[in-house]
Parts: C-alpha cells; structure tokens; sequence
C-alpha cells in the first residue's frame, strides 16, 4: 500500500521527523476555514499515488491570498495520469539552504534494508550521481553508524546529529510499521542547520496490514478492486479494452505480454487464483462486466487441477443470466477440455488449444469491430 | 554451513537408503482446506506423507495419516527431514519454528500473503540452524516420477534432465508442460515463488544443480519485480556455468508501479524491469523466449 504524502508525513510526524506546518483541504468549503490561518508563501500540492507531480504541474507555489483560491481549483481539477486528487495539502514554504535525498527500502535480493542517501536531493534517484548505498540493520541502527553516513555525505555541524536521528526514526518507522520502503525527497536542510521532510513516500507491506489496524484509515480502494479482493482475486484496471482473466499472476502477466504483442491492448488483469470453480470464474466475469470499456474478454486456464467444464459452466451462466455479452476468447486446457467445447458451441465464446490460437482470433475480432 | 546443502538427498536420497526414493514429509495444515486436497494428491503421486500436523487436532487422522499437534509430537514417532507447510499465513512464522526446531531441514512454503517481516524472520531461523526454505508463496518442488511437495499438477511434468526454476507457479507449470510435449523431462522443478523475499532464489537454486552431472540445462522462468535475474546473471558469469540455459521473463507489458498479482512483482523505474532482466540475459548469451510455448525449441537448438 502506498501512502499518499500526507499521510506519510502523518507518520513522521508520529514518529517525531520534522515536517512544515501544514493543512488539508479537500473542498472549498474546507478551504474557508484555513485560509485565515495561511503564513504566505504557501505551496499546495495535489495528493496522488502516481510520481511525477511536479513535473506534471500538481503542486503550485502560492505567494499570496489572491492566488489561493483559483489555483486551489486549479489543482484539484488537474487530472494527473488519469488520477484526481480527493485532497490538497497545503503547506507554509520554508527557507531551505539545501535539498538531501534518503530512501530506506527492503533490499530483496540482499533480504535486508538498504539505505541510499545523496547529497543532491529534489530529484529522480535515477539521475543522481554521488549516492551513498548502506546496508543497514533496522532492528539495531546506531547513532555512530548514522553518523558516519552523515559523514560520507559530507554534512558537518548540527545536522550531523539532525540527519542521523532522522535515519534512526526512519528505521524505526519503517521498523514498527513494516514499511517496503521509506523515501524523503527532498529532506531540507533549513538556514540553522536541521533537518525537515518536505515530501515523503512511504510503501507499506500489504501482507502485514492485518497486525497494523492503525494503518486502516489509509487504505483507499475503488469498489470494483474491493470486490475482486474481497473474492480473492488480484485485480489490475489498465488502458486498453481486453480483459485478461487466468489462475496465476505469472500467467496472466505472459498473456498479457502475448496480447500485446500481437497488437491487443489490454484493459484489465484478473487473476483468479488456485480456486478455479464455476462460481469464482463467474464472480471473475462479474467483476470484468462492471468496466464497460472491456469490448472482448481473454481466459487462459491452465488445467491441470482444474477441471475445464466447471470454467465453461461459468462461462454459460454469465451470457445465459445477461451479465455479460461481449465475447470470450478462452484457452482452456485440463481435464474435459473437449466436453468444455462442447458445452461452448452455441454460445458468444470460443474455446482454443493454444493462447496463440485465441489471442490472433480476438485481436482480428477487434480489428473488425474498429 | 560449509557442507554443500544437496537437495536431492534429502528429495530422493541415495539408493543404499531404506527408504531411497520413498523419503518420509510431514505436512503443516493437513487438516485445512487446501492442506488436505493436496496432500491426498501428493500421496497419489507417490509422496511418503507420514504424518500431519495440526495444532489443537492431535490424535485425529486424515486418511490413515496420524496428525499431531505439533512437529515435535510428529518427530517423536517418524524421523521426517521435509515439511509441507499450508498453514495460513499468519501462522506462517511458528510453523517454520516448529519444524526447525524438530530436525526438518527442507521446508516447502506453501501459503501467499506471509509478511515479509515473518519472511525475512523465518529465513534467518532457518539459516542459522542449517534448514532451507522453499518459497514462500511457491507451488512447491516436484522431482518428476519420484515424488512432488505442493500444488503443481502432475500432469505437465515428465522426467528427465532439465532443471526448471520458476517465480510463477502456473509458467512454471506451463513451460514444463511445453518441455515434456517435446521430449525434454525435468529432474527437477522448483518454484522460488512469487513474494519479494524468497527462501530459496534464483542463484541458490542454480547452485542446488550446478556440480551434478545428471543435469544437462537449465530453464529460467522470471518475471518482473526485484533483481534476481539481474544477480543470478553474475553468478553465471561469476561461475562460468556452460550448460544450456534458456531465460523466460514474464510481464514486459506491465505498467510501472502496480503490483501484479505477487507482492514482488512490481516494477520501481527500472528497478525491476523486463528491460533490465531481458537485456541482462542478453549480455551474457542467455537466449530469452517471449513466449513459454517457445522454450523448448529455443533450449533444443542449445542442445544440439
């Protein structure tokens, strides 16, 4: 879970790292009651989970009073990467000397927390040269060890002890939270030498969220991903209008890979697990029914444990009860494939051998259709 | 441990053993939903499932299998070094304890959804007292016509000499089923499984084959997310392996920053990419299908 920025300054806050003062507005109405308590320049910055904001001209300086409304509007109507803000956060600007960069994330493939820290912050990680990568433990994180990443960042006087206490809560946070990844960027140095988080990005571990009931109030998903969940289905919205649904992550991410290839643009990913019975395929129809920009829906079953004609089942109720009615191109293969086909030869669906078969089928039903 | 970890051992055991290709495994969760479907499929495919474990259920029995409350109980009767774990996943944690603590040393992690706080927890308890982790989040480890620990479907898999590794259940069922349909068996097939911290992954899982002469190459099935393909490319320079290895790397077409159905498999600007995974392989020679249907011609040509 990816917190927005707020709520993962709501968190420093908790764990004591400075952030500027700051409100949220999520509403004109909302608005009027801060404005008076505003100390101009402000800056007002759209809370959204995709990167990229400032680049895409979502958080707007604001010098004075005059200026606050309109662009307040302004933003939350800016739709960033197809994304609007249901918030605005609205922060009194600080006098900075210079921009740090820290990022505290799980280092997978070392099974440890890595810490990356630069001395030129405010902007993408990627481009930054002079990093400075630390294994750290986050269960046992010194003072000292801190402090010497302080050091080999080159900072000196007060913000010695200012940055490594905010890599000590950091780890703490990220600790006690069970957080992927802890990100400030920019982490300001202010005129008397401290440190302060103006931007943050915190990554949660979903599979640790039923321990952390504290983190509940975060959690922000469409209704449409809350039923495929609630079904134990991973649920993905894309661009495109295919629906790809399967029983593994893998599979359903090399067919979606396969569609596209082949000149498909897929509009959703669904998979349905190990469960493959005739009432999961169908709450999987059902999901994909309520996106309607879905003109064509792709299954590839890997058989084996499944048996196929549970899945044609399914299949039949979902056009017989009118939920759906666009066409279903399925590779099905498994136990009573040939039944399965049987079962399909009347109906809006077509049953395929291979995924190549019924993907170059759908893609020239699209063409068609354009 | 200095001493090499040989999985075949503890799987097949040499043939001067009693018990040489009959190795006895406990199973965690017998009595749960998913624990009992597929230990009765295990035992059809000729798994030696001797006991199960479920606590508060002791003295019961699943289909002839005694169950008892805990691996110590279990341990007190049979001298079983595998364990199949199917316990949900917040129980995931003191499964592994238990079984640790209880002479197994090759646990199959069965469940999705672990923390990687209990993940990372449980790798380190393992470690420490000399026991590997498959998984978790993994459909398990088959040894084609000898036995299979987990979820895989018999079916696709043939024996023989390739090895595949997998982080997706179902492609790793897939690419077998594509291998066998063109005469190439596995001697083994193991998935690393689909969370961001793995028990065994890609590199430890080549160096569980590198030195054995009965494997004649190797299938890689990745997918985004993490950097393990990236890692298990050094260690292939790193060691000069020169069998045939053909790489698959699932979700090219994923977008940046949405977690695709595994927790590890999400892409963080590059880190993570297909790109990177795919151009990685490359460098090194290591051919990369884009399809599974494609990769037992691609491996065949490398035979010849």
């Amino acid at each position: 879970m990816k917190l927005l920025e707020y709520q993962g300054k709501e968190l420093f806050t908790e764990y004591n790292i400075a952030v500027p003062k700051s409100y949220l507005a999520r509403n004109q109405s909302e608005l009027n009651q801060i404005k008076d308590k505003l100390e101009y320049p402000v800056v007002l910055k759209s809370q959204l989970t995709t990167g990229g904001r400032g680049k895409a001209g979502a958080i707007l300086k604001c010098a004075n009073k005059e200026e606050l409304v309109p662009k307040f509007t302004e933003l939350l109507n800016k739709e960033v990467k197809g994304e609007l803000p249901k918030v605005i956060l609205i922060e009194e600007a600080v006098n900075i000397d210079k921009e740090l960069y820290i990022s505290l994330f799980l280092n997978r493939g070392k099974r440890t927390y890595s810490l990356i820290s630069s001395s030129e912050g405010g902007m993408d990680i990627e481009a930054v040269e002079n990093k400075v990568i630390q294994d750290i433990s986050i269960s046992a994180l010194t003072q000292s060890s801190a402090e010497t990443i302080a050091k080999k960042l080159g900072l000196s006087g007060v913000t010695i002890e200012s940055f490594s206490n905010i890599v000590i809560k950091l780890a703490k946070l990220v600790r006690e939270k069970e957080a992927e990844l802890a990100e400030i960027n920019p982490l300001a140095i202010l005129k008397d030498g401290t440190c302060l988080a103006l931007d943050s990005k915190v990554i949660i571990d979903d599979n640790s969220i039923f321990r952390h009931p504290e983190l509940g109030k975060y959690i922000q998903i469409s209704e449409l991903q809350e039923q495929a969940e609630k079904n134990g289905f991973s649920f993905v919205e894309l661009d495109g209008d295919i629906a790809i649904i399967g029983n593994g992550a893998g599979l359903v991410m090399s067919t979606l890979d396969i569609v596209n290839d082949a000149g498909g643009k897929p509009g959703a990913f669904l998979d349905f697990g190990g469960r493959a019975t005739t009432e999961t395929i169908y709450k999987a129809l059902e999901v994909i029914s309520k996106l309607s920009k879905v003109k064509a829906i792709l299954v590839n079953l890997f058989g084996g444990i499944v048996r196929t004609d549970l899945v044609a089942q399914a299949i039949l109720n979902a056009y017989e009860d009118g939920m759906i009615s666009v066409p279903i191109y399925a590779r099905i293969s498994g136990a009573e494939s040939e039944k399965s086909k049987k079962m399909l030869s009347n109906s809006n669906a077509k049953l395929y051998d291979t995924v190549e078969e019924a993907i170059s089928s759908l893609v020239q039903f699209m063409r068609m259709s354009k | 441990m200095n001493n090499k970890f040989d999985i075949f051992d503890i799987l097949v055991g040499k043939p001067e053993d009693p018990d040489y290709g009959n190795k006895p495994v406990i199973i965690q969760g017998i009595t749960g939903n998913f624990g009992s479907v597929h230990t009765r499929l295990m035992r059809e495919y000729g798994t030696n499932i001797v006991a199960g474990v479920t606590p508060n259920k002791g003295g019961q029995s699943f289909e002839g299998i005694p169950v008892f409350d805990s691996v110590k109980d279990a341990s007190k009767t049979f001298n079983a070094k595998i364990s199949g774990i199917f316990v949900p996943a917040q129980f995931f944690l003191s499964a592994v304890k238990d079984a640790v603590n209880n002479g197994i040393k090759l646990l199959v992690a069965i469940p999705e959804h672990v923390p990687v706080r209990d993940a990372m927890e449980s790798l380190e308890y393992a470690q420490t007292n000399g026991a590997k982790i498959i998984g978790p989040n993994t459909p398990g480890v088959i040894v084609p016509s000898v036995n299979k620990i987990g979820i895989m479907p018999s079916q696709p898999f043939k024996k023989g000499n390739t090895a595949v590794f997998s982080r997706s259940g179902t492609l790793m069922y897939e690419v077998s089923f594509y291998l066998s349909k063109a005469g190439i068996g596995q001697k083994i097939a193991l998935g690393i499984g689909g969370d961001p911290i793995n028990g065994t992954n890609l590199i430890e899982a080549f160096n569980l084959i590198s030195d054995r002469d009965d494997i004649e190459s190797v299938v890689v099935v990745g997918e985004i997310g993490g950097d393990a393909e990236e890692s298990l490319v050094q260690y292939i320079e790193k060691t000069g392996f020169t069998k045939p290895v053909v790489a698959y790397v699932a979700g090219r077409s994923a977008p940046k920053e949405k977690r695709m159905g595994h927790a590890g498999a999400i892409v963080y600007g590059n880190y993570g990419s297909a790109e990177s995974k795919i151009s990685s392989f490359s460098r090194v020679n290591i051919p990369v299908a884009k399809r599974p249907a494609e990769v037992p011609s691609i491996l065949m040509k490398l035979m010849k």
